[in-house]
């Protein structure tokens, strides 16, 4: 499924990435330690996180994640933001929890 | 060209950042044929046929008077009225574009008027300076699709070549990573600038990435428990080789260190997501070889070795 859709059906806020919503997001991962989502995360996964630190969007270039989903409303920080934008990673803000950001993306298929 | 398919093309990734940087003088023809409002309609005829072409503007002087299209010429003809003068015909105020618009207005403007072309205008002055239509659009994307490909292809070309090229018994490039006092913010960007180095030399994605992966788990730990230290790749023909060091704290027990799970990570370091004990493991499952020395108070040497052709 494009990220495109997701962000519809989420009704996400897009910070960074619009140009970017055409990505095919092929699974999730939702988690907050930032070693355990490099070890389990898959390439192209779409991660769910509480993080708003600009060490998130390492994380997300190095596995080549499909985007971030920053869950509670939080806000990211300014060099994230510069740093997601320069490195091409989508930054997708969601009102809801990690749990309701999750059944809604079982929802849609995505696993 | 259907509108719906000009948008499904410049959907497609880079033609779609390209229409929001380009401007529509970037696509627009300069040389534009046109007639002056006393022209009558056959005249119109002659020049529409003679350079197979559906429309014109009407222009006097240098000023946009209206625009003529071969709708209006096949109206005179049924009429009858070929004789008319082209200001009787043609449609006044046309929807013009300026000169320095991005592109993308353009795109949404065929969409909203359903014209086939759009006079372009200077935006100060007022005058026609280019005509736009769908197919100029299309053309000006795909040849800068192509040269920006050219140019990728290019730098990865040459650079995917250095070891063929340069002769030697044994040849090596060493990328040096200063992180030194490296702040919390500023972690990561030594491997994340590796990794593009790796891609632009011609290394598989997915053995660049899991040499970036360890180089970040490596690079995190050196600012999180040391103040910061050296990433060093070297990069050889068969094999990329990054070494780690640092003048830290260094490890007590190494054996320990390496339990997944294991971490001595403070408690506001863990807030921001690190210190599952994960770093070490991971390190060891991304790489082909892995080494660790350590001496208390001295500081720690990490080495880890990635096989690029197996
Ligand atoms: N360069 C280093 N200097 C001193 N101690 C280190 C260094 N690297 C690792 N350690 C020690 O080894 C432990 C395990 O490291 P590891 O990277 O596996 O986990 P972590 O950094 O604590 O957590 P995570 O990497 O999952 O965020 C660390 O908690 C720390 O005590
Ligand atoms: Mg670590």
């Amino acid at each position: 499924m494009k990220l495109r859709e997701i962000v519809n059906q989420l009704q996400l806020a897009v910070k960074t990435g619009a140009d970017l919503l055409d990505r095919d997001v092929n699974g999730g991962y939702a988690g907050d330690l930032l070693s355990d989502v490099l070890a389990h995360a898959r390439v192209g996964n779409l991660w769910i996180t509480l993080h708003t630190h600009p060490n998130i969007v390492a994380v997300a270039s190095s596995k080549d994640l499909a985007g971030i989903i920053v869950v509670n409303g939080r806000t990211p920080d300014e060099e994230t933001l510069r740093k997601a934008a320069e490195e091409q990673i989508p930054i997708l803000i969601s009102s809801g929890s990690t749990y309701s950001v999750v059944c809604k993306l079982g929802e849609l298929g995505i696993t | 060209m259907k509108d719906d398919k000009i948008s499904e093309v410049i959907r497609v990734g880079k033609a779609q950042v390209l229409v929001y940087e380009l401007r529509v003088e970037a696509a627009m023809s300069t040389n534009v044929c046109s007639v002056s409002p006393d022209d009558t309609m056959e005249d119109v005829r002659k020049i529409l046929k003679e350079h197979a072409i559906s429309g014109l503007p009407v222009v006097a002087g240098d000023e946009l008077k209206g625009i003529v299209s071969i709708e209006d010429l096949i109206e005179s003809i049924l009429e009858g009225k070929t004789a008319d003068r082209v200001s009787q015909r043609m449609t006044r105020e046309p929807v013009t574009i300026c000169s320095d618009d991005l592109l993308v207005r353009a795109i949404n403007d065929f969409g909203r008027y359903r014209y086939g072309r759009f006079p372009v205008i200077n935006r100060q002055t007022k005058k026609l300076v280019g005509i736009i239509t769908k197919g100029d659009i299309i053309r000006c994307l795909f040849k800068r699709l192509e040269s920006n490909h050219y140019e990728d292809e290019l730098r990865r070309y040459r650079a995917g070549h250095l070891f063929e090229d340069i002769r030697s018994d044994h040849s090596s490039l060493v990328l040096k990573y200063n992180l030194e006092g490296a702040s919390f913010e500023k972690a990561g960007e030594g491997s994340s600038q590796l990794k593009k180095n790796l891609l632009r030399l011609g290394i598989h994605p997915d053995v660049a990435r899991r040499i970036t992966i360890a180089s970040y788990e490596a690079e995190m730990n050196m600012v999180i428990f040391c103040k910061g230290g050296t990433l060093i790749a070297t990069i050889e023909p068969r094999c990329v080789t990054v070494n780690a060091v640092d003048q830290g704290p260094g490890i007590p027990d190494i054996a320990r260190a390496m339990e997944p799970g294991y971490s001595t990570a403070p408690d506001w370091v863990r807030e921001l997501g690190f210190g599952a004990g994960m770093g070490l493991p991971n390190i060891k499952n991304c790489s082909d070889e892995m080494h660790l020395d350590s001496t208390v108070g001295k500081g720690t040497n990490l080495q880890f070795k990635v096989y690029t052709k197996k």
